[in-house]
């Protein structure tokens, strides 16, 4: 274990006199030392579990709050004390900054760790915190405001010679001026209109030649929308990576970094997959960029956790500020498994006043490590989100460099309120292809069933040969979505298709086999008939195609030939068995064994291999899928896309409407979804759905007939 | 171990645990010529076995069969398949009964009967094959159809009559209508067997039309398909020529009609599948054995500890050839264990206790031709059985009761009458496999069908007449010759042959198995390997009802 070596070297109390250990800092006798005793978590999910756990280790007692939906959360169970804050909403509750503090001081909590998202970057907190006398575990206000405001941060930046990308942004209009700064920024070239916004009266010029036209068409646009032709020009870095730099400050004026890390794969602007250290770096760029997050950090008189994000140049590794965030990342694990820290006892520790407890030379770092997000959500549409409830949640064994961090367990609701995150891996080897290598094995150890996940897609991706060769950028999906959401392999799907039927034929059976011997005598059934063979053909729909696996029971005990749809007969012998990782389905196909997870839940079979989880449906019978009927019927109805809240209907029954006409919207994990008439009619009926209420996926909204 | 939930089960308790019991039989030499050629001749005989069923299972003519399934009907083994729980065993009876009967057009005597688990209950389950003649009824298939009713009721098993038929066969009318054992029973069996407490269900999935129309109607519970399974007395075309009505079939007795109106059905179903779906849902509320349900436990039950193959090898085809009847015991019980009765006594009848997936069983088999000793052996052991509330086995291999001036002269008549008496009054559950000759009395002595066995079987090998074929054609002969000699002819080789060639062609044809469960002498042709499982399914079945008390009739002393 490593990484803990640090951690190991700092004794569990937070009394001045482990502080003699600490003699290269500075300490500024002027800052109070404060004993933080009780700390209280304004967060929920991963982050408040994670907070929770170093807090119980250095003997600081929690406090969690929780919303209507996390009543029976992890982390409200873990907390020593917990506080019911309000409804489901955010905006009720975990943003419910009044709320929170009055249960952080009616607790009697010193301070108010925000975690991440929510609270952690909100001013107005801080500083209410900080008059009320409770510790914000934070920055101090005046750096959260300045890292907020784009245009200041970056004049900051530039005067403490950081860099930032080129351009010019002056008053002085003139085509030859526009012309002349153009050449001094370099192409490609970025034209953007001063009062844009949306993408309109902006373009991009890839040469000089291209310049003069694309500004014109610029200035059109852009006079044509917002009555205004000011442009401002920014240097454009094609398809970047994004490297982020974690540091640390204290209020004795020291501050370190802890080497960066590359989260440039995103999917909806948003991070899955993040890495530390960023691959293919020379020490020299690594050194250039972690003093510049450092300096960035001083300029702003930094104090806790927070992070510098750049944007590197994929082939000169030249880099720019971007922004900073004033709070512990999600990815911050991937940190504490290279540095062998515990940056949540950092952040306690300084928000209680002490110093640092490394210097810079004594951060080093080893390894790799690889953090995957595994998210409710749904690649293949676009990574849709999705919520509802985890019927099964079996998740990789934590081990010395292997960190699973979540906060929800199987029976658990993923709330269409809150960020889709189910878990993270982060997983630490000697190097990165070790590192990747681990991640790949632990990603096929999930099981999820009653929602989507991105397991299979980050399987995919964290073995597509340009991540793995670590030629990353923020394109990456878009560039490389052939490989990552390959066409099926017919005979691997076959072969799923066989597992799922044997598994959903055997798992039926399983509880039949031991005849009730309630007169002493146990036949034990094994689908036996006499002078024949049963054969057993089970339907199944995968990826919306139907199907069918024809199952001949052979003589011998578990012994089967099996067909896909009018196929070749196999052989194949199979057993199921129960075991601690849950149902697992041991088949030989000639020399080959393979073992894989089974699960069968409502009309669902989930097949885990190595490969992820596939879901086959047994199609319900038609007695069980309603009556003709009522499949007419839902070609006349308009349902909700995705579970979510519903934000407004915009028709009534009796009303008119046309094909593509907007019905209703709902809105799920912010985003607005917007469902369009399937046809002409007059609606119907309209279900009985407020704004705000929470909707079903498939829930019928509006139901519609023929226009009389 | 065991764990016993109740004292009442001690009693079972001591004899399953058996463990003190000798393991017989032995390993035979596999590359001995003779055990090569009785293996090879078995293994023609039971591949002929499994190719006649499998000829079976395609039901009626090809087109009849598209025609049924374009109708979105399942077929009849398919229904029974979706009927029974997952993973469930089928003992299913008499597959090919009418083989070689009705030039072949009736296969499987176009019913198919069965028992099968619904809920973890042993069912009867009696299904038409509406792609055989529409699911009419010959006398065949009355006659196999009051076989599972009477096995039902004797062993106490819910009835599920999945009915897809067009009632009686007419032309056979004289065959099927009139007598006790005909068609109107079947009705008289629900009746009572209802009085009995037994459940009768029934599943309209086709036509019950005339007499068919009382399968439903007298049942506890009736379920009926919508635009399919239709219930009446008389048809459209009957009612047209009586009434000069015109009405359609489903206006007249569609699931609607029965369901909303006459309440002659309980359950309205859409199709097949729901049907079936229904009726386990039907035998899940029969609040059915519920008492005994609730003392599960489980035993560890020991595979015997011999091959079951290596019977063909054993045994053979050639019924002149004798074996061990221990070695087929060997395979058949638990662990091969068998605590033998008398070993030294009356040696050609093999008795013994020995315990069947953990429940134990009296076995009897023969060794030989039956003496005056082991027919009193033999009645003796049943005597005990039956004290003790034990199941009987037979294994019928008997050329007969032995004959001759010394046998009279020792009572072999009232000594064999001993051993028929006990096994007439032995109430328990009895099953009787043949596995080699069944001739003259000694099939009564071993529980021929005349005896009511609860179940019957034969192995592809066996051979079942009155006395074998040779010796009928001797004594045939010998009777023409002495008239002839009396009346003053002469008596050539070629007489001789004229009249044994037929007599023994005759009893060839009629004592082979095929002609045997074409008629429904037995329950069954079994493959030698499957026996163990087949009379425990069987003994499973039967266990169901009480262990009864036997009163022996007078003994001749």
């Amino acid at each position: 274990m490593w990484y803990f070596r640090h951690i190991n070297k700092i004794r569990p109390s937070l009394n001045l006199k482990s502080l003699a250990r600490f003699n290269h800092v500075q300490v500024k006798e002027s800052i109070k030392r404060l004993q933080i005793s009780k700390v209280l978590i304004a967060n929920r999910g991963e982050i408040a579990c994670r907070v929770m756990r170093t807090a119980k280790k250095l003997g600081i007692r929690t406090v969690a709050v929780y919303s209507d939906a996390d009543k029976h959360a992890m982390h409200v169970e873990m907390a020593d004390e917990a506080y019911h804050i309000g409804p489901a909403p955010s905006a009720q509750s975990y943003l419910n900054a009044a709320k929170i503090l009055d249960i952080a001081k009616k607790s009697n909590s010193h301070a108010i760790h925000p975690g991440y998202g929510f609270l952690s970057e909100n001013v107005e907190f801080c500083e209410k915190c900080t008059k009320e006398g409770v510790i914000f575990i934070g920055p101090p206000p005046s750096a959260i405001r300045d890292m907020g405001i784009k245009s200041t941060s970056k004049a900051i930046m530039s005067s403490a010679g950081v860099p930032i990308v080129r351009g010019y942004h002056g008053e002085d209009q003139s085509i030859e001026r526009l012309q002349a700064e153009a050449q001094k920024v370099g192409f490609p070239l970025m034209i953007k209109a001063v009062r844009g916004g949306g993408g309109k009266g902006m373009r991009i010029a890839m040469t000089e030649e291209e310049f003069l036209p694309q500004l014109e068409s610029a200035k059109r646009e852009s006079l044509k929308s917002f009555g205004d032709d000011n442009m401002l020009l920014e240097q454009y870095i094609t398809d970047p990576r994004h490297v982020e730099v974690q540091v640390f400050a204290d209020m004795h004026g020291n501050v370190v970094h802890l080497f960066e890390r590359d989260c440039s794969v995103q999917r909806r602007h948003q991070k899955i997959i993040e890495e530390a250290p960023a691959p293919g770096l020379s020490e020299n760029t690594r050194k250039a960029i972690g003093e510049a997050a450092v300096r960035a950090a001083r300029a702003v008189g930094y104090v806790g956790a927070g992070t510098v994000e750049f944007i590197l140049h994929r082939v000169t590794h030249e880099f720019h500020f971007m922004e900073m965030n004033t709070r512990l990342q999600v990815e911050h694990p991937i940190t504490e498994m290279i540095t062998g820290t515990d940056l949540v006892e950092w952040q306690l520790r300084v928000a209680g006043g002490e110093p640092l407890p490394l210097t810079q030379e004594e951060v080093v770092r080893r390894g790799h490590a690889v953090e995957c997000r595994i998210y409710a959500e749904e690649p293949s549409a676009g990574f849709l989100p999705r919520a509802g409830t985890l019927h099964r949640l079996r998740q990789p064994a934590p081990e010395d460099n292997v960190r699973i961090e979540t906060g929800v367990r199987e029976g658990q609701e993923v709330s269409v309120h809150y960020d889709p995150m189910i878990a993270k891996l982060v997983v630490w080897g000697r190097d990165r292809n070790e590192a990747l290598a681990k991640t790949r094995a632990k990603l096929s150890e999930y099981q999820v069933a009653g929602l989507e996940t991105n397991v299979n897609f980050l399987l995919r991706l964290s073995g597509a040969t340009a991540f793995v060769s670590g030629d990353v950028h923020t394109a990456f999906i878009p560039q490389h979505e052939a490989e990552l959401f390959p066409a099926s392999d017919q005979r691997l799907a076959n072969q799923r298709s066989i597992h799922a039927a044997l598994g959903f034929l055997l798992n039926s059976q399983r509880n039949n086999s031991i005849t009730p011997n309630w007169k002493g005598i146990s036949v034990e059934s094994a689908s036996w008939r006499p002078n024949y063979q049963l054969r057993k053909t089970i339907p199944l729909k995968f990826e919306d195609k139907d199907l069918k696996v024809t199952i001949e029971y052979e003589t011998a005990p578990n012994s089967y030939r099996v067909q896909v749809n009018d196929g070749e007969w196999q052989q194949i012998e199979a057993t199921l068995r129960d075991t601690e990782l849950g149902l697992r389905l041991i088949t030989r196909i000639g020399d080959r064994t393979s073992n894989v997870g089974l699960l069968t839940y409502e009309d669902q079979v989930h097949v885990y291999d190595e490969n992820g989880q596939t879901v086959h449906y047994i199609p319900r019978p038609k007695y069980q899928a309603g009556s003709e009927e009522d499949v007419a019927i839902s070609q006349n109805s308009a349902c909700s896309p995705t579970p979510g809240v519903m934000e407004r209907i915009l028709v009534a029954k009796g009303d008119k409407v046309v094909k593509g006409q907007p019905l209703f919207v709902v809105i799920a994990m912010k985003m607005e979804y917007v469902v369009r008439s399937p046809r002409d009619g007059v609606v119907a009926n309209v279900a009985a759905v407020k704004q705000g209420d929470a909707v079903g996926k498939g829930a019928q909204i509006v139901l519609l007939e023929d226009a009389s | 171990m065991l764990k016993v939930l109740r004292g009442t089960r001690r009693l079972y308790v001591q004899c399953r645990n058996n463990s003190q019991a000798v393991v017989i039989g032995s390993e035979p030499n596999r590359n001995d010529p003779y055990f090569q050629e009785n293996k090879l001749k078995m293994d023609e005989l039971v591949d002929e076995l499994r190719r006649k069923t499998g000829e079976v299972l395609k039901g009626g003519p090809e087109d009849s069969v598209k025609r049924h399934i374009s109708r979105g009907k399942l077929l009849v083994r398919d229904r029974i398949n979706r009927l029974v729980d997952e993973g469930s065993d089928v003992l299913e009876l008499s597959t090919l009964a009418a083989t070689d009967m009705y030039k072949g057009q009736v296969p499987c005597a176009g019913i198919v009967t069965a028992i099968g688990k619904v809920h973890g209950h042993e069912c009867m389950i009696i299904a038409n094959d509406a792609t055989v003649k529409g699911g009419t009824y010959f006398p065949i298939t009355v006659k196999k159809h009051l076989r599972a009713q009477s096995i039902a009721q004797e062993c106490r098993l819910p009835c599920i009559y999945l009915v897809d038929s067009g009632g009686a066969h007419l032309p056979d009318q004289a065959e099927v209508f009139p007598d006790r054992e005909h068609f109107g029973r079947s009705f008289y069996n629900q009746a009572n067997m209802s009085a009995e407490g037994i459940p009768q269900i029934s599943v309209v999935m086709g036509s019950c039309t005339a007499g068919g129309a009382y399968v439903p109607s007298m049942s506890d519970e009736s379920i009926i398909i919508k635009n399919q399974g239709t219930i009446f007395l008389a048809g459209p075309p009957l009612v047209k020529a009586a009434t000069g009505e015109s009405v359609s079939a489903e206006d007249l007795g569609g699931a609607d009609l029965h369901c909303r109106q006459s309440g002659v059905t309980d359950h309205y179903a859409i199709d097949d599948e729901h049907a079936l779906a229904l009726a386990r849902n039907v035998v899940a509320n029969l609040n059915w054995n519920n008492e005994q349900r609730a003392r599960i436990y489980s035993a560890k039950i020991d595979e015997p500890v011999h091959n079951i193959d290596d019977l063909h090898g054993i045994v053979g085809a050639n019924i002149q050839r004798p074996f061990d009847i221990r070695e087929v015991i060997a395979r058949i019980v638990d662990g091969s264990r068998f605590h033998e009765f008398k070993q030294l006594y009356g040696e050609t009848l093999i008795c013994g206790f020995a315990s069947l997936y953990g429940h134990p069983i009296g076995v009897i088999g023969n060794n030989g031709v039956l003496e005056s000793e082991a027919a009193l052996k033999g009645s003796h052991f049943i005597q005990l059985c039956a004290t003790r509330k034990i199941p009987l086995l037979f294994l019928q291999n008997i050329t007969g009761f032995m004959v001759g001036k010394d046998a009279e002269a020792g009572g072999i008549a009232k000594n064999g009458a001993k051993m028929v008496t006990a096994v007439s009054c032995f109430k328990g559950p009895k099953i009787t496999v043949i596995v080699g000759g069944s001739f003259g009395a000694g099939n009564y002595g071993m529980c021929g069908r005349s005896f009511s066995p609860s179940f019957m079987y034969m192995w592809p090998n066996a051979r079942i007449s009155v006395m074998g074929g040779p010796q009928a054609a001797t004594v045939l002969s010998l009777i023409a010759k002495e008239k002839a000699l009396r009346e003053g002819k002469e008596w050539t080789d070629e007489d001789e042959r004229k009249v044994r060639a037929p007599l023994e062609a005759q009893f060839e044809r009629e004592g082979i198995p095929y002609y045997s469960t074409a008629r429904l002498w037995d329950d069954g042709i079994i493959a030698p390997k499957d026996t163990r499982k087949v009379i425990g399914l069987s003994l499973s079945a039967a266990l169901n009802a009480p262990f009864r008390d036997s009163k022996f009739g007078v003994f001749r002393m």
